[in-house]
């Protein structure tokens, strides 16, 4: 038996984020790279140990490599530690047989044991997918003073894209009236963050009798909160009001990342007070030639830049060759943009290499049908042949032979 | 072969100390800022860990808090062990006169240290040399050369410390001779690293200290150099022995050709440092930057060039820094104008203020001061 915690946090960080297409062929979504030097897992991580929650159990599934050799033993986090700390939880066989997380519900059901073992008042359920910054201390006192069984983290959003989140119906005290999953016609704007604290006795519960239900799909949103609600239970909104960003698709990521250049985007890395912590590695500062032209960038340390860049977010040990230009663009670590090429509008992955004169994505305004555009990417170790091009919206995650 | 788990590392942290007076009057020379992200022993400890050694004693004599605070538990170098890894030696004095001014008496000092080590050999090194050094290669040429002591050497113009040593060295790399302190403008200086057996360090300092000896270079070296087999390794790499301001700011210039940084910053032989999670650098509409190294955590609005930027470094609009050393959290106010400086850390330029040094003869302006 482990010390006893207060609260811990549960990562759901199994999802395989299947629309961000070949930047998630080898690795989990929460293992993508987001802001010159982030992943995106680290986000819900150091909000964890920022709020005081020293116990963090991360459920993995699909391709869990690269993601478990990263949170390695959670120094990066200060999660090494002798009581609680980080633990990667994978399924298991079991007596009765072995199945897969078969959904949200169910990844923590089938880790009712961990949870246990550290006998806590309170559960924080958080998802790996999300860019945001968030004291979740504060929803836990919000929780305890509503005395609530479950609090649901909610954001006002623009009416017009309401309908494409899952919506409550708060009423004056905070309390959840009702849910309503991506309505046609919404009633509310208050969107679910996916960010949830519940009492444990209460989830532990609710979670035997989901499991027993063969008719249930074992998600929390469509399953066991709406249960608890039918029920009764205290259901409660805390509201947030900050940037926070699902980085679902390649727009929405290639945009959280750009976001980062816009002064009015209220997502400060720098701030000393609620530090985002990750694995650095071990490079030299970047350098910036005499030829090269650097604005409205971030660039990360072992870069050495010849070329041109330009609104772009640059990862660790990517070289820019000189002629080369980078517009609009994510490069992740180590890729290599030789002499001449041009990438615009485009997420290029990490050691990928575009050879000299190869295109890679497309300006909007030179798009004739707006339909056509999007934004290009270049898969992870791919080479971009000399002179070849990667079309707007395409995504190369095969070698691109050179044109002839 | 001699295994690198059988090797005890000694770092001086506080050698030459006198070299940078301004610098280290507030710090050791292994704390010293450079390269940007860097502290000058990072390269020491990077060196040796990047051989496999796995443990290092660290010496220390005076105002090691810096020191202590830059290394740790020595995690980031992968230090941080059950067994061996990093220990901070603080100075022992050994009865009353003593000092602990001298590396006869800093060793000496932490003798129970080296002899309780069951290390079979021992490398001694300093930090005011900026350069990445297989230290396996200097294993094998001491084996090769069946030498009682090793130590390496650079070719060229003769460092001005105090008490450096310079080399003849016959065609099998045996030291014919020894000289100290000589002004001879070329010369085989020593960059002071020295690898040989711990019990030969033992004896060595051990007789010297009973004997009142006091300098390493003349009472060890020069004086044993014809009864025992000293061989010298030349590096041929870049290596800068730091001994004074206008060599520390001429070696962070140096990192702004690329064949040095290539050299220094090796993907073999990585240079670990103390991480501190600041965001990448961000560079701001019509930020010009041409020809200089950045490190993470920068704000760049105004222009750079020429330079070598440490972390957290904010430059407003219309800020013009050229040609400077601008080390953590230094922040040049808009418009201001800076010309061959060193700023220690955390100064503050303010807007519109202009500081220019000489070409040969950099400005340096002390920790936390404002301008």
């Amino acid at each position: 038996m482990s010390k006893k915690a207060e609260c811990i946090a549960m990562l759901l960080a199994g999802g395989q984020g299947s629309r961000l297409g070949i930047l998630t062929k080898n690795i989990a979504k929460p293992a993508v790279p987001y802001g010159g030097k982030y992943r995106i897992i680290d986000f819900p991580l150091s909000n964890c140990v920022n709020s005081g929650i020293y116990t963090v159990g991360v459920l993995t599934q699909y391709q869990p490599l690269e993601l478990n050799d990263y949170i390695g033993n959670g120094a990066a986090w200060d999660l090494d530690r002798a009581n609680g700390g980080v633990h990667i939880l994978s399924p298991y066989q079991q007596i009765k047989g072995s199945e897969w997380y078969k959904g949200t519900a169910n990844a923590i059901y089938q880790n009712i044991n961990f949870i246990d073992r550290y006998d806590p008042e309170y559960v924080c359920i958080l998802s790996g997918d999300h860019i945001y910054k968030m004291d979740y201390s504060k929803m836990l006192a919000f929780h305890k003073e509503k005395n609530a069984d479950c609090t649901i983290a909610m954001l006002e959003v623009p009416w017009e894209e309401a309908s494409r989140f899952g919506l409550m119906l708060v009423a004056d005290d905070g309390s959840i009236t009702a849910f309503e999953e991506k309505p046609e016609v919404p009633s509310s704007n208050k969107a679910s963050m996916g960010v949830y604290i519940f009492t444990w006795k209460k989830l532990r519960e609710y979670l035997l009798a989901d499991e027993a239900d063969p008719n249930s799909s074992n998600d929390f949103g469509k399953n066991l909160i709406p249960a608890m609600h039918n029920a009764g239970e205290r259901l409660f909104a805390y509201h947030f009001d900050g940037y926070w960003k699902d980085v679902g698709t390649i727009d929405s990521l290639w945009e959280a990342n750009l976001d980062l250049l816009r002064p009015s985007v209220d997502l400060d890395l720098s701030d000393d007070d609620w530090r985002i912590y990750s694995k650095s590695p071990a490079s030299p500062p970047h350098f910036v030639s005499e030829a090269a032209n650097v604005e409205n960038s971030m660039m990360a340390e072992g870069c050495c830049i010849d070329g041109d860049i330009d609104y772009s977010v640059l990862f660790a040990d990517v070289v820019v060759e000189e002629g080369a230009k980078v517009d609009s663009s994510i490069i992740m670590p180590g890729t290599v943009i030789k002499k001449g090429a041009v990438v615009q509008y485009a997420i290029v992955a990490e050691n990928a290499v575009i050879e000299s004169g190869a295109v890679v994505g497309e300006k909007p305004e030179n798009v004739p049908n707006r339909d056509d555009w999007g934004v290009a990417v270049v898969g992870a170790g791919v080479t971009v042949g000399e002179g070849a091009k990667v079309a707007p919206k395409a995504m190369a995650g095969e070698d691109v032979p050179a044109a002839k | 072969m001699i295994r690198a788990n059988d090797v005890l590392a000694i770092i001086h942290s506080n050698s030459y100390d006198e070299a940078l007076p301004a610098l280290t009057n507030m710090r050791t020379m292994g704390s010293v800022p450079f390269g940007g992200r860097y502290r000058l022993i990072d390269f020491t400890l990077s060196n040796l860990v990047n051989a496999g050694i796995g443990k290092v004693g660290v010496l220390t004599k005076s105002n090691y808090q810096s020191l202590m605070d830059h290394l740790g538990t020595g995690k980031p170098w992968d230090l941080s062990r059950k067994r061996s890894g990093l220990f901070l030696l603080p100075p022992f004095l050994l009865g009353e006169t003593s000092t602990n001014d001298n590396r006869i008496e800093a060793l000496k000092g932490n003798m129970n240290f080296i002899s309780r080590s069951s290390e079979e050999y021992v490398i001694l090194a300093d930090s005011n040399v900026v350069t990445n050094f297989d230290v396996n290669e200097l294993m094998k040429f001491h084996e090769e050369t069946n030498a009682d002591i090793s130590v390496v050497y650079k070719k060229g113009k003769t460092p001005s410390l105090s008490n450096i040593m310079t080399f003849d060295i016959d065609a099998d790399s045996r030291v014919k001779a020894v000289s100290v302190g000589a002004d001879e403008e070329e010369s085989n200086y020593s960059l002071n690293i020295f690898f040989m057996k711990k019990a030969l360090l033992e004896r060595l300092i051990n007789e010297a200290f009973a004997m009142h000896k006091k300098s390493m270079t003349v009472d060890i070296f020069q004086a044993n150099y014809a009864t025992l087999r000293i061989c010298a390794m030349e590096n041929k790499n870049f290596a800068v022995s730091i001994d004074s301001l206008d060599t520390y700011y001429r070696a962070n210039m140096m990192l702004l050709d690329k064949e040095n940084r290539n050299c220094l910053f090796n993907k073999k032989r990585p240079v670990y440092t103390k991480v501190r999670d600041d965001m990448p650098a961000l560079y701001a509409i019509d930020s010009k930057v041409k020809n200089s190294l950045v490190s993470d955590g920068c704000e760049i609005k105004g222009e750079v060039n020429g330079s070598v930027l440490g972390r957290g470094v904010k430059v407003e609009k219309g800020a013009i820094v050229k040609n400077c050393v601008l080390m953590q959290d230094c922040f040049i106010g808009a418009g201001a104008h800076l010309e061959n400086v060193i700023l220690d850390k955390n100064v503050v330029i303010k807007p519109g203020k202009t500081l220019v040094g000489a070409d040969d003869y950099p400005v340096y302006v002390g920790k936390r001061i404002v301008i």
